[in-house]
């Protein structure tokens, strides 16, 4: 099914490179905006708040073992290399996984996907090939923006709870964690949303002409798609265990 | 000439593991400048008659051939330069005014320039009765009968020589509903369309015909001009053309229905 979905994707994106200024573009900015602006505040406040959980937990127990000048470590390597990417991936495929898959499901209950097949639009160049360019472009965007956030609530936690300076956070942070895992972050939440968006647009285009399988289609799009996000980032966790650390 | 062939139909579908056959044997042919209604009961398959014209589901069995060439081809390729469609619903894209949802298809086509391409949907607009200034609503802020207008004028947009029409007065209040068959009428003479009608709509079929097709015991058991249809002898066609509903649009029949 993925495979069949890829190789929808690669044909569609070959057309778009091929014929650029006839491509789909008013689609791919409008899906930035929705999936990736509209995001931004959701996912910093999410961000922030677990930012703040993990500095408090992790600066308990480092104090038992008088650990605590390694709390800057932990909270860059955990937030930056897993749980920035992993946390903006999640909301944003139960949020716009939810949204795209809801959106292409209506159309076939209105029978907007038949009007498309009768005028012979491609529902793979005009629905499927924006999302996925959109999310592949906007989740490391919104990674990068939810690590940032996290980081800024386990610096303001670190101060708080250990008497951690801020300027110190800032300064060891770079040295404590190697930029390397800030690009395996990038190029994992570019998978991620490439993932979410095929998976949104595969569970729409399958609604049936009625309510109910719309509802059952938009929560199997976003049970599925947390599944495999998290499947996908454990997968790159064994692949790239010797990165960054 | 014929338009559209339908021969040895036959249609079925599975839900829930049971197989309900739709069609069976359905023949049926259209001729050129014809007005088809399409009448039968809920569930008789009219609906998916038309999608199987316009190539969007495939007969287990049987042919359908539309301006000389396979249903399902047309599907494949996008018929909209030979078949118009107008959905139930209109079927509009809600994230386009009226004005790009008229000039989609010919967008897509890429053969025109983008200025003759906003003067055609202008055009196409005036002739189904839009006002200009309702060119940049959206679909959300249309009226029911503006929705039909809007979706008449995107399914003639190619001008195609092919009209097909899926409950077109549905959901329509009874002065909408008049307007709208006036114009289908003078659209129908005027661009010598072809066209093909499902409806329930007495009204409407009376008003608008020129021959009726019913669909009962799953195949068509008459396919006749409107007069010789009211008097076919079967319970399908006595229940619905000369019960109370019936009698009420016969008046209509008796004083202006052309051709009968």
């Amino acid at each position: 099914m993925l495979l069949v979905l890829l190789g929808g994707l690669l044909f569609n994106f070959v057309a778009f490179v091929t014929r650029p200024l006839r491509g789909p573009w008013r689609e791919i900015s409008a899906q930035v905006f929705r999936t990736g602006a509209q995001a931004l505040g959701i996912t910093a406040l999410v961000g922030f708040l677990i930012g703040i959980v993990l500095s408090y937990l992790s600066a308990q127990q480092l104090a038992v073992f008088g650990a605590g000048q390694f709390i800057v470590k932990l909270l860059g390597v955990a937030i930056v290399r897993e749980l920035g990417p992993v946390l903006a991936a999640i909301l944003v495929a139960g949020r716009s996984g939810s949204s795209i898959t809801a959106q292409i499901g209506v159309m076939r209950v209105t029978e907007e996907l038949d009007a498309m097949r009768v005028m012979g639009i491609r529902k793979g160049y005009r629905l499927v090939l924006p999302r996925a360019l959109a999310l592949a472009l906007v989740m490391p965007l919104l990674a990068a923006w939810t690590t940032a956030a996290a980081l800024l609530g386990g610096m303001l936690a670190s101060d708080l709870s250990m008497g951690l300076s801020p300027e110190y956070f800032l300064v060891a942070l770079p040295k404590a964690v190697q930029l390397s895992n800030l690009w395996l972050a990038m190029g994992k939440s570019m998978v991620f949303g490439l993932l979410i968006a095929l998976n949104a647009c595969h569970f729409g285009l399958r609604v049936l002409p009625n309510t109910q399988s719309l509802g059952e289609g938009t929560t199997a799009s976003v049970v599925t798609s947390i599944t495999m996000v998290i499947l996908v980032d454990a997968l790159f966790a064994v692949l790239f265990k010797g990165v960054g650390i | 000439m014929s338009v559209v062939v339908i021969h040895g139909l036959r249609s079925a579908f599975t839900t829930r593991g049971v197989r309900a056959t739709i069609h069976k044997d359905l023949n049926l042919s259209i001729a050129q400048g014809e007005f088809l209604s399409i009448v039968g009961g809920s569930g008789s398959g009219k609906t998916v008659l038309l999608r199987q014209i316009l190539g969007l589901e495939t007969p287990i069995k049987g042919t359908v051939t539309v301006l000389g060439e396979p249903a399902a081809v047309l599907g494949r390729a996008g018929a909209a330069s030979r078949v118009g469609m107008l959905f139930q619903h209109g079927a509009l894209f809600s994230a386009f005014t009226v004005l790009e949802n008229i000039a989609f298809p010919l967008r897509e086509l890429g053969t025109l320039p983008r200025a003759l391409i906003h003067d055609v949907a202008m055009v196409k607009m005036q002739m189904v009765g839009l006002d200009p200034s309702a060119a940049h609503k959206m679909p959300a802020d249309l009226s029911g009968g503006m929705v039909k207008r809007v979706a008449l004028a995107r399914a003639l947009v190619m001008d195609p020589p092919l009209l097909l029409l899926d409950e077109p007065t549905a959901g329509l209040d009874p002065d909408a509903s008049d307007a709208f068959c006036t114009l289908l009428r003078s659209l129908h003479q005027e661009l010598r369309l072809t066209v093909v009608m499902v409806t329930h709509d007495l009204d409407t079929i009376f008003e608008l015909s020129t021959r009726i097709a019913v669909v009962a015991d799953k195949h068509v058991i008459v396919d006749a001009p409107p007069r010789e249809v009211i008097d076919f002898d079967h319970p399908f066609v006595r229940d619905f053309f000369r019960g109370e509903r019936g009698h009420r649009a016969m008046e209509v029949l008796h004083s202006q229905v052309p051709g009968v």
